[in-house]
């Protein structure tokens, strides 16, 4: 990843793909191949065991930090 | 025969036909007759359409009626679909905006265009585009599979059926190129997000709730004498979950037709908040995967041995005619959104990297959509015998091979998007190697339920290794080990040896490019890729 930023200081130039919260995108990735949190039947929900009803609820953190790095990292036009 | 339902699916699959042949004049462009605009609906789509077009391009009609069928059979196992469709996104995000970039900057349409200037060979590009096509084909021949299990469970039998379904489709993606399958994708999720949400509230309600629904199907497992199987992973598979998850999320925007897709888009801002808007589709496949379970509940049976017919077989017995109907039309068009972008891919494969590349070095870009509308024809029709002349049986163990193949595309396309580091010569050598690694891997799998002795699944036992273990690994993702590996000691050896390496056609800066620098369209109108 070791883009450098644009350093001609051209207006209007884009100015890179670098930003900490990035790093933030590495726990929707991790913690879902991570059956030990995961991999039992208690407790229930609605009925549902938690390995299943996590693993969906899984998908909540993806969609929250994606949106959290997009709207930092938009760029406005 | 199954009248009313019958009745509704040909309708709704006329209406939808009807939409193919008019997306030809939707957001009309001067001229058809190139890549840009056959190929990728001239690369101006907005957040919306490619929220449609993406989802209805990456969750296909076989995954809706394929991972219920996991579920109903093994248990478990069968949700890796769901971890799969959350890690991609965030993995993928950051890596996309810099491939839509560096495409537009260079006016590439394909993968393969993509290595062919940033490792200045074309033997590697050509390498990429083979992988990429041997790799879509099964997946489009299993689309079918989708529409002749809703089609079983109507009673409708033949192949005819199948064919004038398939030729319809071809005609309409000849004439409109992506417009169609991201016009009718409108339709196709809208379909299958109202099943969808009818059929988890419905169901459970009829069979008794949740709880019972999951009691009765560890009561299946418990009496199977197969191990692997159960409401929960066992020692032995959790491993298999992992990287079966992680190695498919990998692969996913490696398949050609997903950066179709991608490129289709506007700007980098588009695809950047669909990473965070497609996971609602991966809530619908953890919702699709769970009617797997209501099956067992419910006491339904597949169609002699085809588990696949499990998920139009719930519809049947539990949904009155009129809505089972629209379920079936859900699943059949949802099969006709992924069939024509996943042809339309194949089809740019060979008319850039390999028609352009090695048959006709001066093709205009009219010449070249020519081509590449001819051969989406011949890949439908291809896909088309393959259904019908060989067992479907072997288009699964097929599209188990692409999804390994496709992933030893990874450190040339995927990697190479961060790093020039690589030299070509590495990048082949591991190729190949990955390649040889993957197939002997997939050959010494054994599926006892299904009697096959090669080929019988991704789970490979690390037992044969010579570990003394239970433990099993995807094979995919072994393999893409071996690719690594390779690549990177051929790199070593290839500068040891002083090998000449290609020349990079791209520029830092070209990877953060956006719509809207002017040095974008300068270069748009003077730079073909090459």
């Amino acid at each position: 990843m070791a883009t450098p930023d644009r350093r001609d200081g051209r207006s209007g130039a884009p100015t890179g793909d670098r930003s900490p919260l990035n790093w933030l995108l590495l726990l929707p990735i991790a913690i879902p191949l991570l059956p030990p949190l995961f991999n039992a039947v208690e407790p229930r929900l609605f009925g549902i065991p938690l390995f299943y009803w996590l693993q969906l609820a899984f998908i909540v953190l993806g969609v929250t930090t994606t949106t959290l790095v997009y709207r930092a990292t938009r760029r406005n036009r | 025969m199954k009248t009313t339902e019958i009745v509704i699916f040909t309708l709704l699959f006329l209406l939808v036909s009807g939409l193919g042949f008019v997306a030809a004049r939707w957001r009309r462009p001067d001229d058809l007759a190139n890549l840009n605009e056959w190929g990728l609906g001239g690369r101006g789509f907005g957040g919306w359409i490619t929220w449609f077009l993406v989802g209805g391009d990456l969750y296909t009609a076989y995954t809706f009626v394929a991972v219920p069928a996991l579920i109903f059979g093994a248990g478990a196992m069968g949700f890796y679909a769901v971890p799969y469709t959350v890690v991609v996104y965030p993995m993928v995000m950051l890596v996309l905006v810099r491939l839509w970039s560096v495409s537009h900057v260079h006016n590439l349409v394909t993968p393969a265009d993509f290595v062919r200037v940033r490792f200045g060979s074309p033997t590697l590009a050509l390498l990429v585009a083979i992988t990429g096509i041997v790799a879509t084909m099964p997946y489009i021949a299993l689309q079918l599979i989708g529409i002749e299990a809703v089609l079983k469970t109507m009673g409708v039998t033949g192949d005819l059926p199948l064919i004038i379904a398939f030729a319809i489709l071809a005609a309409y993606t000849y004439q409109s190129g992506l417009r169609a399958p991201a016009l009718i994708a409108f339709v196709k999720d809208s379909l299958i997000y109202l099943v969808i949400l009818v059929a988890i509230v419905y169901i459970p309600a009829k069979l008794g709730g949740w709880a019972s629904i999951f009691d009765a199907a560890k009561a299946k497992f418990d009496a199977t004498p197969a191990p692997g199987d159960g409401i929960t992973l066992n020692a032995n598979n959790q491993l298999q979950y992992v990287t079966l998850a992680l190695g498919s999320a990998l692969a996913l925007f490696l398949y050609p037709h997903s950066v179709t897709g991608i490129l289709a888009s506007r700007d980098r801002n588009v695809i950047k908040r669909n990473m965070s808007a497609l996971p609602a589709y991966s809530l619908l496949l953890g919702l699709i995967a769970l009617l797997g379970y209501m099956a067992i509940a419910a006491g339904v049976a597949p169609i002699g041995k085809d588990n696949n017919t499990i998920t139009p077989q719930l519809f049947d017995k539990l949904f009155p005619d009129w809505f089972a109907g629209v379920a079936f039309a859900a699943i059949g068009i949802g099969a006709l959104v992924p069939a024509a972008i996943m042809s339309i891919a194949a089809a740019n494969l060979f008319a850039r990297n390999i028609y352009r590349e090695y048959l006709n070095r001066d093709a205009t870009p009219a010449q070249e959509a020519r081509v590449s509308k001819i051969a989406s024809l011949v890949v439908k029709v291809g896909a088309v015998l393959v259904i019908l002349g060989i067992d479907p049986q072997f288009s699964i163990d097929l599209q188990l091979i692409g999804g390994v193949i496709i992933l030893q595309t990874l450190p040339s396309v995927g990697l190479g998007l961060y790093t020039r580091w690589f030299h070509r010569g590495g990048l082949i050598a591991g190729w190949a190697a990955g390649m040889a690694a993957g197939m002997l891997l997939l050959y010494n799998i054994a599926n006892p339920a299904t009697k096959h002795e090669h080929f019988g699944g991704s789970a490979f036992p690390l037992e044969k290794l010579g570990f003394d273990t239970k433990i099993t690994i995807y094979a995919g993702f072994l393999a893409l080990i071996v690719n690594l590996v390779v690549a990177v000691l051929g790199t070593f050896v290839a500068r040891a040896l002083r090998s000449a390496d290609g020349p990079d056609g791209t520029r830092p800066e070209d990877y953060f490019a956006d719509k809207g620098d002017p040095r974008v369209h300068e270069l748009e109108t003077t730079a073909p890729a090459s």
